[in-house]
């Protein structure tokens, strides 16, 4: 046996794992996948691998595949017809009062109201951090290095620990269900870490360009917007992908602060498996509902969201 | 600490630095510090922050005065529960988003297909825990008879024996189901990480205890792991702060079971659903105190790593 050919052998038990492990770590995603887009009473019989094998022919009549569960997620029906044959008839089901494309059970509305509470929340602590970022950077000021210090320790102090006096403010002020508090919330929890990585990326910047620009007079406000920004554009993308997965992630937040009134994918979703009668067609097809959006972010932007992640590490 | 001088042409007075700064202190004052002071006072009060916690002494029962509520939490059963759970899901989930993601760094270093497989990885990152609670929900799923539909159960009934209740069969089983979700959440995290670190040890070093005959484990145990301990160590306090807030998956798949609560499901229970802010506020209290040695080594690393720039 030739060299090459026994070395090529020798790494086959490595392909087998790695190939292996990335098959485990997909199937559980794309059972999911599957499942969401079968009818929902093969999805009670027959698990979802069996999707291409032969069935009972009193069934044929069924397609294997649907968008029915698609359909009733995002208007919120959860009787157990399907939406087009019980509600878009002439006389629809009882179970159809308060569906709709905005109805406050359905995903459709919840996708609005995470769009809603996440860009905001990503815009205003990005925001504020690149100003103090700078500052922190760039800016001479007293007890700069002792705050940033702090901020770092900042980083760690769980979200637990801060909800119940926020939630007791709120209710005097009135924010309780608003997203107005939901933004604020998210901006004061993002910054520790957005102001820390931003830090590290403004304050690597070479010391030159800054001593040249104001060496021809420009003030701390042009230094920033017509130079640290533009330099530090990777370092934001980074973070705002971050912070808009965090915040479109997050439950404990929405579910303290906005709860039922304007329910976000995380909270409805968490809903319909505590509260019961919402079966495994309807939440398999609000999760993959909720997850499109961070799938695409994932796909489409990956290399900045792995710089986020390698950048800073300490968010949680 | 940093040795880093600003230049004084920089140098802008007293209130610009201000106005960069002062907005993002103000709202972490109110958001972060505020709140932080508060929930200590709030969990040395009564259920409605109004009265002493030592007014809820009871004669002849043990009290510890205004830190009555803490005596409530440590010697509660199902928060003691939630301790020792809590615990295990360090112990399991660190070791096995470390552990899984430094073997995952190291093989997939050697084939051509690295950024794929790592992109499989490290896709669960990007989902909520909502959504993993729904996906591992049905990987879980248990029917007492009849088909399975759960591919777990399908699994075990195929091969002869009786369906398993993943989710309800405490202490043990539940609970490590559903670190398997979390450890299936953040490996991609640790192994992201570890790559990075693993591609700064130099070529040439490996290369040269090879040719000495050193085994590819040899080499992995003593040049590379020594190599790379402070990325590893980053990594486990990073863990270790996460699995210690942990929350959702557990809120979501755990089903409310009182074997299979958490430190932050407990407070949350307090707070939300018994209206007890007493008693959450010392549970946040608690859970904060055991996240302060992390945070101190955080300040040490930063410091030392502003010492080398």
């Amino acid at each position: 046996m030739s060299k090459k050919v026994s070395n090529t052998l020798k790494r086959v038990p490595l392909h087998i794992v790695i190939v292996g492990l990335c098959i485990v770590w997909l199937l559980p995603t794309f059972g999911l996948l599957v499942t969401s887009l079968r009818p929902f009473q093969d999805i009670n019989e027959t698990g979802w691998w069996t999707v291409l094998s032969p069935r009972d022919p009193e069934d044929t009549d069924r397609p294997r595949l649907t968008l029915n569960n698609y359909q009733a997620a995002l208007v919120g029906y959860r009787g157990r017809r399907t939406y087009a044959e019980a509600c878009l008839v002439e006389n629809p089901d009882p179970s159809c009062t308060g569906t709709g494309l905005l109805s406050s059970q359905g995903m459709g509305k919840a996708f609005l109201n995470s769009i809603l509470v996440a860009i905001p929340s990503t815009i205003l602590p990005v925001l504020f951090a690149a100003f103090a970022a700078y500052a922190f950077s760039w800016l001479d000021f007293r007890g700069r290095q002792f705050l940033f210090v702090v901020l770092v320790g900042l980083q760690v102090v769980p979200l637990q620990m801060t909800l119940i006096p926020i939630y007791r403010v709120y209710t005097q002020l009135g924010l309780n269900g608003t997203f107005l508090g939901v933004w604020l919330f998210h901006a004061g929890f993002g910054l520790p870490y957005a102001i820390y990585l931003l830090r590290n990326f403004i304050g690597s910047l070479p010391r030159d360009v800054f001593e040249s620009v104001y060496l021809d007079g420009a003030s701390p406000w042009t230094a920033f917007f017509k130079l640290a920004l533009p330099l530090a554009t990777p370092a934001l993308a980074s973070l705002t992908i971050f912070q808009f997965l965090w915040v479109w992630n997050d439950l404990l937040v929405a579910l303290v602060f906005l709860g039922g009134t304007t329910p976000v994918l995380t909270y409805l979703i968490s809903n319909m498996v505590t509260s019961l009668g919402a079966g495994w067609h309807l939440l398999t097809a609000a999760a993959f509902i909720s997850i499109l959006m961070p799938l695409v972010i994932f796909f489409g932007l990956q290399r900045f969201f792995v710089r986020g992640i390698l950048a800073g590490s300490v968010k949680g | 600490m940093t040795t880093r001088v600003v230049p004084k042409i920089m140098k802008q007075g007293r209130l610009m630095p201000l106005l960069f700064v002062l907005p993002a202190m103000l709202i972490l004052t109110f958001f972060v510090v505020y709140p932080t002071v508060n929930t200590i006072g709030l969990s040395l009060e009564d259920a409605e922050g109004e009265l002493s916690a030592a007014t809820l002494c009871i004669e002849d029962q043990p009290c510890w005065g205004i830190f009555e509520n803490y005596r409530r939490v440590l010697t509660d059963d199902v928060m003691l529960r939630a301790f020792r759970n809590n615990a295990l899901w360090i112990v399991l989930m660190v070791t096995g988003t470390t552990g899984l993601g430094l073997l995952i760094a190291v093989l997939v270093d050697r084939v051509k297909y690295e950024p794929l497989a790592k992109a499989v990885i490290f896709l669960p990152m990007a989902i909520s825990f909502v959504g993993a609670g729904i996906i591992w929900g049905f990987v879980y799923d248990y029917a007492s008879f009849g088909n399975q539909t759960g591919i777990l159960n399908a699994i075990v009934t195929g091969l002869g024996s009786k369906p398993i209740p993943w989710l309800t069969r405490g202490p043990w089983l539940n609970n490590i189901c559903l670190i398997i979700v979390g450890v299936w959440m953040w490996t991609g995290f640790c192994m992201t990480i570890l790559s990075a670190a693993l591609k700064g040890v130099p070529a040439e070093l490996l290369e040269a205890a090879r040719v000495d005959g050193a085994s590819e484990w040899r080499v992995f145990w003593r040049i590379i792991v020594p190599m790379i301990m402070p990325t590893i160590t980053v990594v486990i306090t990073t863990m270790v702060v996460n699995v210690l807030k942990i929350f959702d998956i557990v809120y979501v798949m755990g089903g409310g079971r009182p074997d299979a609560q958490v430190i932050a499901t407990r407070m949350y229970q307090e707070q939300f659903v018994k209206y007890n802010s007493g008693l959450s506020s010392a549970i946040a209290v608690i859970l904060i105190l055991l996240i302060i040695p992390v945070g101190y080594m955080n300040i040490r690393r930063f410091r030392q790593q502003e010492a080398m720039r």
